[in-house]
Order: C-alpha cells, then structure tokens, then sequence
C-alpha cells in the first residue's frame, strides 16, 4: 500500500510488530480515515455504489476515481416497463455528476487492460491510471460464441438482447410496436446462472400487458433453456396461466442452439421457431475486463472472490462485485445484490486502506421486485450472512420469500424501490 | 529504548480496543443493508418509511414486530428474520443516531 512506503524513522518496528500492527498505528494516527487511490471500474449498481460509500465512508481519505464508458447509468431493472411502453428511457437514466458531492472522480473512458502486478489500468483515451486497490464491477458480456448465427455485429443489429439497458432497450421498443396485430414475440432464456433471474419471466409478463391492451391478437414465446421458471415460479406460473391465458406460451426446456437472424429463427434441438419479433438473451460471463486481466474463474466464467472483502482470490488488490462474480449458495445476480456486495468491499476496504483487518461477520440482503403489469407487483426476498466454516455467505434459514400475490401495494413499493437505490448509488 | 515506551502503550490500547470491538463499524455496515430501499443513512427519497433520526425504541419495536407477524408488512417481515436481535439492535441505534434532513454526507 502507497501510505505504507514512507515510514521514515518508525520503519524499524515493522519488522518486530508485524505489518498489519504497523498499519494499525499508521491508520490510528490518520483517524482511521484510510487513505490511498481506490479506481472502481463499471459505473452501474456495483461499482456506483463502491465509488460513494469508499468515499463517504473514508470521510474523502481515500481518493476515488471512477471508470465507466457510458455516459450516464441507465438501470435494467425498470426497463421492462419501457419495453411495455409504461416508462420512457429517460426515467431510467441518470447522470453520474450527483458522485461529484462526494470527491469522486468520474472519467468516461474504456479500460483496455489491467497489470495487477504494477497496479495500474490502461484507458483508451486517459493514458495509464495508478491504482493502490481497484475495484471491478463490469456486469457482464454475452457468450455469442456459442451462438454463431449471432456472432456478428448484422445479425445483432436485427436479433437483440436488450439485457443490458440502454439503446437495445428503445430498439426492442420499436421493434414491438412496429410488429404487427397478431405477431409472435419470443424470447430466449439461457441456462441459469444469468443477470437478473426473475427478469425474462417479468419481460414476457410487460410485453403481454402491452400486446393484451393494444395488440390484442398477438403472442409471446418463451423459450426457456431451464426445467422450470427459475424465479418466482408459483407466481409466475399463476401469472401466465390466468392473467395472460392465450397470450404468454411458457415452453421450459427449450435451449437455443443457434439463430437464423435472416428469418427471426430460434433453432433449438427439435424446433425451429420462427417469430416476428426474436429476442435472445445470451448465455453470459463476467464482463469482458474480469475475464481477461488474468483473474481466476470458475467454470471460465465468473470470477472467484473472497467474501470477507469481494478481493479475487487469486490477485492482491482487486475486489470484483455484482454480476460478474460466482455468487454464493442461492445469491441471485442481480442489481440489488451488486449494491450490496459493493457496500461489503467499501467497509472492507476502508478497514484494510487504514491497517484495520475487515469486518468478520459481513452480511447482504436481496429484495427484486418484479411487474407483472402496469401496476401490479411481486417480489422474492433473502438474506445472506458470512459463515466461517464455509467461508460464504449463506442464506439465513427462515428468512426471506416471496409475495402471497401480485399487488399494487408493492407496485408502488416496486417504484420507489428503484427510487432509492438509483439515489443510494448517484446521489 | 525511550523511543519504544509510548509506542508500545499506543499498541497496548489498540490491542484493548480490538478486543473490545472486532469491527467498530458494524451497525453502519449493517445499517447499510437497509439503504437500497430506505436510503443512504436512512434519509428516504421517498415512498419508504424514513429511518433516519427515528427514535431507537420505536425503530427496534418496529422490527421485532415484524419480524413476530404482530405488524402487517408486504416484505419487511421476510427480510427481518434474516437479522439477530443484536444486528436488529445495532441498526436502529444507527438510524436513530442520524440527523434526518441534510445532504446525504
């Protein structure tokens, strides 16, 4: 650590005391503020939420830039209701000058490599950034290599995914409304783990709603790689059944092989399936810059972290968060979760920048509320808590479920939820 | 030797203070768990209950009774009984430690 290099005449007791005693006296004598340049890449529920609570927590000791290509967050959760036609983009975008307030550096850049030995990023544009911990909270990228069919950047243009939010979400938008009455919209749901687990069934549900009040002929495919809905299934079951009875057509055990862009064709192992409207959500991994800095994988996919501090752990000094992670028994990818594994590195390290060991006892919690249709919602609930014999946080029995039935109590709940988290990371 | 007198009674007083508390951070780190929904530090930007600068009884009342089933709730009496009472405890002392109004500093 860079505070640790100038001991001048205290040097001496390094050695007898140990480093993190050594550290502990550094850190007392700087208030326990901690201090040092902390780089968070992926300005999203994870690393937005990193970048505030690193600072505000270090009472502005430890220096923050963030790294993020876009411009300004635009949220997946809510993007749903944009597809529905129920919100516009604008309502899920926000800037990032709220992070200001707080010191944080905010640079619109692309991260192009990460040297772990010698700390330092390589940006596109910015030249090389130092770092003494970097913080990777990438989402994650798609695997289209085992879709070759929509392995080029035509046949993605015409075959979208719209699981990251953003322009996909008002391409996917036009490509509904220009459909015609009485039109196919099917979507493809890869095998779980993947962003977001509730998120495909609650798109079906928003692109029903739309087709059931203003097209009312047409119809939605869901073609789910998974035995069985992976999230809320009851609920949902119901939901598809009832609300939606000759609309949504659920087919579970539905994996897609590959893709006829040309022809809006979903080719799974029997079928061929083909749709006005195709929608495919990829198999995914962590994001491009966790996959490829050398990092250890599980699976080749996710990243391996340690859940005392989100630290990888195979290389010193990079915590990862949120999606692009191997989550912990039951732990859902999702917005929510990533905000809160953020919290759990920022505490972590603010402790380990002021030569404190981190908290022994972190604990995260999950809430993902999901619409049903314009105004009516259901959530599922859980809480995790750090266990020392297996070293994961683990869902606290007795804890946690799901709602007795879409309400609209909880759609407005659902709202207000994306309210507050969207200001817990930004503002 | 003068020298390593009083840097041994700063070490001696960490080692106490370490003792005492394994992270002095705990109930803000819990209370964070709340933010997503309820805000940072519990400073609500509405349509959630507000917990900041809440009184510590009525905050602690409020989440046992949930946690019992005493008080009706959508989703609170779900993510209450991932809490013990001394997490429950440490996290409305937080809140009720917080000035409602003001920037979220």
């Amino acid at each position: 650590m860079s505070q640790h290099t100038d001991f001048g005449r205290r040097g001496f007791i390094q050695g007898a005391l140990g480093v993190s005693a050594m550290a502990a006296l550094y850190g007392c004598a700087g208030a326990g503020k901690g201090k040092g340049h902390v780089v968070v890449v992926g300005g999203g529920f994870g690393g937005a939420t990193a970048a505030k609570y690193i600072s505000m927590w270090s009472n502005g000791g430890i220096k923050v830039t963030l790294v993020e290509r876009n411009a300004a967050f635009v949220s997946c959760p809510i993007s749903n209701l944009v597809l529905a036609g129920e919100k516009q983009l604008s309502d899920i975008t926000i800037g990032y000058e709220g992070l200001a307030k707080y010191g944080i550096k905010v640079v619109q850049d692309e991260v192009l490599a990460v040297d772990a030995d010698k700390r330092v990023i390589r940006l596109a544009k910015g030249g090389d950034l130092a770092y003494d911990r970097l913080v990777l909270s990438p989402g994650v990228d798609f695997m289209y290599d085992t879709l070759p069919g929509l392995n080029s950047a035509a046949a993605q243009q015409d075959i979208l995914h719209a699981w990251k939010a953003g322009p996909q979400t008002v391409a996917l938008r036009r490509q509904l409304e220009a459909m015609p009455d009485g039109g196919v919209y099917a979507l493809t749901i890869p095998k779980a783990p993947y962003r977001c687990p509730p998120g495909p069934y609650e798109r079906a549900c928003m692109v029903a709603h739309y087709f059931k009040t203003k097209k009312p002929k047409s119809k939605v495919l869901v073609l789910d790689a998974n035995e069985e809905i992976v999230s809320k299934k009851g609920l949902f079951t119901k939901v598809f059944n009832e609300q939606y009875k000759g609309i949504i057509e659920y087919r579970p055990q539905s994996e897609l092989r590959d893709v006829d862009a040309k022809n809006r064709t979903a080719i799974l192992e029997f079928d061929k399936v083909k749709a006005d409207v195709l929608n495919v959500v990829p198999a995914q991994r962590a994001g491009d810059i966790a996959a490829r800095s050398g990092l250890k994988l599980v699976n080749g996919r996710w990243v391996e972290i340690d859940w005392l501090t989100m630290g990888s752990t195979s290389t010193p000094n990079i915590h990862v968060l949120g999606d692009a992670i191997f989550p912990a028994p039951t732990m859902p990818k999702s917005g929510h979760m990533a905000n809160q594994h953020a919290k759990l590195a920022a505490a972590a390290i603010v402790n380990l920048q002021a030569g404190l060991p981190p908290s022994d006892a972190p604990l995260v919690m999950n809430t993902c509320y999901s619409f049903v249709d314009a105004k009516n919602v259901i959530h599922v609930a859980s809480v995790h808590a750090y266990d020392p014999a297996t070293k994961l946080v683990q869902p606290v029995k007795g804890a946690g479920g799901v709602s007795a039935a879409p309400n609209e109590l909880e759609g407005q709940f659902g709202l207000a939820w994306a309210k507050n988290i969207w200001a817990d990371m930004l503002t | 030797m003068r020298r390593i007198a009083p840097l041994a009674g700063v070490l001696a007083l960490l080692l106490s203070a370490a003792a005492q508390a394994a992270d002095p951070h705990l109930a803000r780190n819990l209370a964070a768990t709340c933010a997503n929904c309820h805000g940072t530090d519990g400073r609500s930007a509405g349509g959630m209950a507000v917990l900041a600068g809440e009184p510590k009884d009525k905050l602690l009342a409020s989440l046992k009774a949930f946690r019992s089933g005493d008080k009706p709730a959508t989703i609170m009496h779900q993510i209450s009984k991932g809490y013990t009472d001394e997490q429950l405890d440490l996290i409305a002392g937080y809140f009720a430690a917080i000035k409602p109004a003001g920037g979220a500093k």
